[in-house]
């Protein structure tokens, strides 16, 4: 903070004359590419629909009301593929995550070049959201549950792999030194220097995981890969919204009950 | 030393890690019933799985080369439209959070205020983009608006909620040092709040710049704008050429933004 | 016998660690390899069970020449050699049973190690290490929920359950107070008799190294400048190795034998 020396006396200002030049570029540069993306936008919109928004949103929400209960009936059996699309999902994805893991962590892969490779898997698993994931399997498994459970574990790889290798990577490692010095072999001491270290991350990130593929879950069927997302997307198409409405109650209960689980047993673990 | 070896005891378990039986064999029969379950209802076609196969190993083989010629012009068109959706669904997002987020710290608003505030985020946090996306695409009509409205509300849901946390986290003692100074309130927000949590809250803000393209990329499927609804029809119609190339364009931006978001916040820090 | 020959090592980074080191330790002879920080005492004893690699030099334990074997023979020659660390390096989140029979690692096969299926002789000779350190209520505590003192009582069990032949002993009193240094110097010298084993000690109290060895070897930059009897640690021996200092309270205080031990060389 300088004190720049004027007739008036000295004069104190925040920032350094350069300093605050870059950051009101940052501004001016931030302002530019905010219009410009909203001209783009805005081009492609029709406006009169936009203007029409809040007669249409009043329509539509006194249409959800009231939910209609008697509904229920018929998503008890989606909200139970849901959950399994999510936690069957889960454990796929740590089952293979897991050796993923320790093939991209710098401190026990066997080579760069395996190391390379897994990291190729953790990012192109990951970019990928599980919705398209989702919409290739239902081309090559066909829809249904199955595409769903695939497509939710095959992006929670490169989610679980990522969060798993760093925790591998910054383990303690005069404690591996120490099992190497007995005479284990590398087996050995992952089993006993390197396991008991990562254990707690791995179980927390299992369940991190969990409750973001429940959320996730809940939409495959958009594209026709199981789940309550069918439903929503039936009733949607065919406008009975006092059965979307109901929908959506679901599903917010059923994150909430996901969120609820997963805090108390990431509590339980740590 | 012989004589005494036969005082210790030769076996040793290791104590269970839940130590309560009774729950420790409910748990383990609990988990195993469940799996049964889960598996067992899970309807799987299997002959339809077998016909499944070989289109996807011609997906697959679409990849190595991808054939970018063809379409060019639609595949770059979506994409920058995902991109400038993404941009600038973070700003608006950002600009409606702050309120909010200050509406939703504790230690900042009346408690009817939090309340309305916190319900915002609760509601936005629960719901996936792309079902908010399906509303907007009601509400606003088909195009990159209704993703827009969509991706700004989802990133209400983020943005906020940590705003909010942080402000409540932060030091008490600045703000108080601030605040008996006699400022008025805005004046105390931007002395007193304002430094403590902005370096963070730009990091954060690049961060979701990046969840915001994962996601503008697929509110198409659902006419949100955006490569998506392209993505759809080239799956729809089998032209994995096009498809490829589509996964591998927004591969590479997502990875590109997520590195430079990452140099970024590591600048910016 | 272990037996270094012009044992030199130089790290990637261009450090000279050591430098034509010579050394010969006779079973059952208690050594203090005393010097300053970087001195490379630690990877002295890091060369001898191949923790790190010696750049050139012969190291040899018994017949055994250690730099060249295979990664297998390694292994059987580790378990000749119990370790004891600095930080006690101890696997925390495992239990004190599981840190101790860990030292058996280089005896069992993997499925054993795995479900923790350890000998019976091996369970019982655990059991025993740990009365013999006063740790045995302490079994099937986790090893983070005990204090240095004991955490560096089950590093010794660990390493001696190995049934070795000799212990390197890293800084086994850094992270300890004065007292308990004491009590766990004097515990590793008991045992060292007990079982006739050879020992070499890093430590960088001088006081604490002249009471509790037969020999005290100086090293500084690599080098040995002192190879002697504790006795033989002279103000101008002490120049040598630390650099200049008022010694005299340092060495008188070996004769008090009081627990009141502030006079820590840093």
């Amino acid at each position: 903070m300088p004190l720049i020396e004027t007739s008036d006396g000295p004069l104190w200002k925040r920032r350094t004359s350069l300093k605050q030049w870059l950051i009101w570029g940052a501004w001016l540069i931030g302002i530019v590419i905010a219009v410009y993306a909203w001209k783009l936008i805005s081009d492609k919109t029709i406006w009169f629909f936009v203007a029409d928004a809040p007669r249409q949103m009043v329509d539509i929400v006194t249409r959800m009301v009231p939910p209609s209960w008697s509904y229920m009936d018929n998503l008890w059996r989606p909200v139970w593929d849901t959950l399994n699309i999510a936690t069957i999902g889960t454990v796929i994805a740590l089952i293979l995550a897991v050796p993923i893991a320790f093939l991209a962590a710098r401190n026990t892969t066997p080579h760069k070049s395996v190391r390379a490779v897994a990291l190729f898997i953790i990012v192109a698993t990951r970019s990928v959201n599980s919705l398209i994931w989702a919409l290739l399997l239902v081309v090559i498994v066909g829809p249904g549950v199955l595409a769903g459970t695939i497509a939710i574990g095959f992006r929670s790889i490169g989610g679980c792999s990522k969060l798993l290798y760093e925790a591998i990577e910054e383990i303690n490692h005069t404690q591996v030194e120490a099992i190497e010095a007995t005479g284990a072999s590398r087996a050995q001491q992952m089993l006993y220097g390197i396991v008991p270290q990562v254990l707690p991350t791995f179980a927390g990130v299992g369940v991190f995981r969990w409750d973001i593929n429940v959320r996730g879950s809940t939409i495959l069927g958009i594209v026709g890969a199981g789940g309550i997302g069918v439903q929503l997307n039936a009733s949607i198409n065919v406008l009975a919204w006092t059965q979307v409405s109901m929908i959506l109650l679901v599903i917010l209960g059923t994150v909430f009950v996901s969120e609820y689980v997963s805090a108390k047993v990431r509590h339980a673990i740590i | 030393m012989s004589n005494s070896t036969s005082e210790y005891a030769d076996t040793w378990k290791k104590p269970a890690f839940i130590k309560n039986p009774a729950l420790r064999w409910s748990i383990y029969i609990g988990s195993i019933v469940y799996f049964v379950l889960a598996l067992g209802t899970m309807e799987i076609n299997w002959t339809r799985v077998a016909e499944g196969i070989p289109r996807g190993m011609t997906l697959l083989s679409k990849f190595f080369p991808p054939n970018i010629e063809d379409s060019r012009g639609v595949i770059v068109d979506g994409i920058l439209e995902s991109v400038w959706m993404a941009v600038i669904s973070t700003i608006g997002g950002i600009l409606l959070s702050v309120p909010i987020g200050l509406g939703a710290a504790r230690n900042l608003s009346h408690k009817w205020v939090y309340l309305f505030c916190r319900s915002i985020i609760g509601v936005s946090r629960t719901f996936p983009e792309i079902i908010l996306a399906i509303f907007a695409v009601k509400f606003f009509g088909f195009g990159p608006f209704a993703g827009f409205v969509a991706l700004s509300i989802g990133t209400i849901g983020f943005f906020a909620k940590l705003l909010a946390e942080d402000i409540e986290n932060m030091s008490k003692s600045q703000a108080e040092a601030v605040k008996v100074t006699g400022s008025s309130w805005l004046q105390w927000i931007n002395y007193a709040i304002q430094p403590q949590v902005m370096p963070r809250m730009i990091g954060l803000s690049l961060y979701r710049l990046d969840i915001n393209f994962r996601e503008s990329a697929v509110v198409g499927i659902v006419g949100a704008g955006g490569i998506g609804a392209h993505l759809l029809t080239s799956v729809q119609r089998y032209e994995y050429d096009t498809t490829a190339t589509i996964l591998i364009s927004i591969i590479v931006i997502v990875i590109a933004l997520e590195y430079t978001s990452g140099y970024l916040r590591k600048w910016v820090q | 016998m272990l037996r270094l020959e012009n044992v030199s090592k130089r790290y990637k980074t261009g450090d000279l660690a050591l430098k034509n080191v010579s050394l010969e330790i006779p079973d059952g002879q208690v050594i203090a390899l005393i010097g300053p920080s970087g001195a490379g005492k630690s990877t002295l004893i890091r060369c001898v069970n191949r923790l790190v690699d010696a750049t050139e030099g012969l190291i040899q334990l018994g017949d055994t020449e250690i730099t060249s074997l295979s990664s297998s023979e390694l292994r059987k020659a580790r378990r000749r050699m119990g370790m004891i660390f600095q930080e006690y390096a101890l696997v925390e989140r495992l239990t004190v049973m599981e840190n101790v029979l860990s030292g058996r690692l280089g005896y069992v096969n993997f499925w054993q190690s795995l479900f923790r299926k350890f000998p019976k002789k091996d369970v019982r000779e655990a059991y025993r290490l740990l009365d013999r350190v006063g740790l045995m209520h302490m079994a099937d505590k986790r090893a983070d929920e005990l204090s240095g003192g004991q955490r560096q009582r089950v590093g010794i069990c660990r390493a001696l359950i190995q049934d070795p032949e000799m212990l390197l002993v890293d800084e086994p009193t850094a992270s300890l107070d004065p007292k308990t240094s004491r009590q766990i110097m004097r515990l590793i010298n008991e045992l060292c008799a007990e079982r006739g084993l050879a020992a070499i000690i890093n430590i960088h109290d001088v006081l604490l190294a002249q009471m509790y060895s037969q020999r005290v070897v100086g090293l500084k930059l690599g080098e040995i400048v002192y190879d002697g009897p504790p006795e033989g640690l002279s103000p101008e021996v002490l120049t040598e190795i630390y650099g200049e200092e008022d010694w005299e309270a340092t060495i008188e205080e070996v004769d008090e034998d009081d627990e009141d031990l502030e006079e820590v060389i840093k």
